[in-house]
């Protein structure tokens, strides 16, 4: 219970966080919803790398570790070391630029202005929105799951789960995008700093690193898990069109707007490769090394139903397990506070969509003048409440693991975007037809991935890949064949081509 | 730096992400505990932080500095 107490403790300071920056808002709507666009750069840098790092990197990773081994790291991490950056690099600095320029918020306003469009960036909306549901739910799964674990089923992950669900939305409904940041860089330091001396203690307490690793090779349960031999090439390749979506996911996409300048996106892009390192790797080496800690007994009932069925179990407890069981109390209490951190970023999500609703549907449909500024805010803090409560109720009665929700829906789907950032941005010729087929393409197939069995693969290709192949070719094809916006407004978003 | 070396740099870098060879092999192990797949991909990702310390210094998108 005194780890539980540790965390309770951290809930509290970033409630505090929240409250402050609250104080710091000057009531302007680009000031809740951007922080005034007045990031520094290691706010940045840690703010946005927070953002992306959620449930999924700490306890969705190793909990697949657990099951599949240190393919995992390559899956995901070292994938997004270098596909990440790139976004950022190249289309990040592109989004903040337009943003600062003609004064945007969201993405769906740079493509309505792109693009000489309306409705279809209405759409474009719903489908950011339906997408990133998922994702704000992973986020009180794991606080639920984190809770209930390290307070030893004390908090039942209800209760846990709604009171990481209640701190997230009133700091978000408080502090806004200033709150989120602070918090997140917070949670950021905090988890870089503990993860290390999360994987030493652990690995200690089971005899060392080296006997560790040598007990998984000498069991042939688990002499494949440190290889990759069960996992087939195709579809490790494929798992790298997965972080194309971190520029599409609408959280980040914003957050590439709050930076004071652009210069800061350098920081960002060299150091978001380490920092996925720091995380990551103790994450999925513990995943694995679970597989020897037979003296937990929650650990050791998963292990039998995987020796008994041959299919992947329920994992997402494992680090938690292994930090009760091998770090000492006040450790654990830290440590749990910091996988709290992570577990918590769905606060930009929920600020995120908040953003959207309040720009892209009621200022876009008259709201903003009919009812002004206030009203705006407003409506973002109603929406923000409504939305964390309906994750809430939705969490409760998920049955997926988090990896798996996030891989088959959020990521896909937003992968498959990825194509209307770079015609936006980089392409003169794309169009708002070339959008809207793109957009109807990928609603149809996160639709039919709802609908196919789950680990359905084309070619032994994951559906992102198709998903994402079809729409570059979607919208690069109908925008060849379709009218383009007006020279007066191509040439505001590409001056240096001018014609 | 021209566009054609610095795509031929990020595709080359992209399929030594595909480490074939280190697929079924646990062996050697750094450090005494660290299996060789999951070595080879950590030095991967510092890899890829100098790849970006490249492209920052040489292909830094010109002219955005303009709306600071």
């Amino acid at each position: 219970m005194i780890p539980a107490l540790f965390v309770l403790a951290y809930l509290g300071i970033v409630l505090y966080i929240g409250i402050f920056a609250f104080r710091r808002s000057s009531g302007q709507s680009e000031d809740f919803f951007l922080a005034g666009r007045s990031l520094g750069p290691w706010v940045f840098l840690l703010s946005l790398f927070g953002s992306h790092m959620t449930a999924f990197a700490i306890l969705g990773s190793s909990g697949h570790a657990f099951n599949f081994g240190i393919v995992t790291y390559g899956l995901m991490a070292s994938s997004s070391a270098l596909v990440v950056p790139l976004c950022l690099l190249f289309l990040g600095t592109r989004l903040w630029s337009v943003g600062k320029r003609f004064g945007l918020i969201t993405p769906v306003q740079i493509f309505r202005d792109r693009w000489e469009c309306g409705h279809i960036g209405t759409l474009i909306f719903f489908l950011q929105a339906a997408l990133l549901v998922p994702y704000i739910i992973i986020g009180v799964m794991g606080g639920g799951t984190t809770l209930s674990v390290i307070s030893g089923g004390f908090i039942p992950f209800w209760l846990g789960g709604l009171i990481v669900a209640l701190v997230v939305m009133s700091y978000v409904f408080f502090g806004g995008m200033r709150g989120t940041a602070w918090v997140n860089t917070f949670q950021t330091v905090l988890f870089l700093c503990f993860g290390a001396i999360a994987v030493t203690l652990i690995s200690q307490g089971m005899g060392g690193f080296t006997a560790v690793t040598e007990r998984l090779l000498n069991n042939p349960n688990t002499a494949s898990l440190l290889t990759r031999e069960k996992f087939s090439l195709t579809t490790f390749l494929g798992y790298t069109f997965n972080p194309l979506s971190a520029i599409a996911f609408p959280h980040i996409a914003i957050f590439c707007l709050t930076a004071r300048k652009v210069t800061q996106f350098k920081r960002t892009v060299i150091f978001y490769p380490i920092c996925l390192l720091l995380i990551w790797l103790p994450c999925v080496y513990l995943g694995v090394a679970a597989n020897q800690a037979t003296d937990i007994p929650a650990i050791e009932a998963k292990l039998e139903a995987k020796a008994a069925t041959g299919r992947p179990v329920p994992g997402d407890d494992v680090m938690l397990q292994l930090l009760g069981r091998y770090a000492p109390v006040w450790v654990a209490g830290l440590l749990g506070a910091g996988i709290m951190a992570a577990v918590m970023a769905s606060d930009s999500q929920i600020l995120a969509l908040s953003t959207m609703f309040t720009e892209d549907i009621f200022a876009f449909y008259g709201g903003k003048d009919k009812f002004g500024e206030k009203a705006q805010i407003a409506t973002g803090r109603l929406f923000v409440v409504l939305v964390t409560a309906f994750a809430y109720f939705t969490a409760l009665n998920a049955k997926v693991a988090i990896f798996d929700l996030a891989v088959q829906y959020a990521f896909a789907g937003y992968a498959a975007m990825a194509p209307l950032f770079v015609a936006a941005l980089c392409w003169r010729g794309s169009t708002k037809w070339g959008a809207l087929a793109s957009t109807l393409f990928i609603a149809a197939s996160t639709i039919a991935l709802y609908l196919l069995p789950r680990g359905f693969t084309i070619a032994g290709f994951a559906p992102v890949v198709p998903m994402t192949l079809i729409s570059a070719a979607l919208v690069w094809g109908v925008s060849l064949l379709t009218p383009k916006p007006s020279a007066t407004t191509i040439n505001r978003y590409f001056p240096e081509s001018s014609v | 730096m021209k566009p054609a070396l610095v795509v031929l740099t990020i595709a080359v870098v992209y399929i030594l992400h595909q480490d074939w060879w280190n697929w079924t092999a646990a062996h050697p192990l750094a450090f005494g505990f660290l299996p060789i797949g999951l070595w080879y991909h950590a030095l991967y990702t510092i890899a890829a932080a100098f790849l970006m310390v490249a492209l920052v210094r040489w292909c830094w998108p010109t002219g955005l500095e303009r709306d600071e």
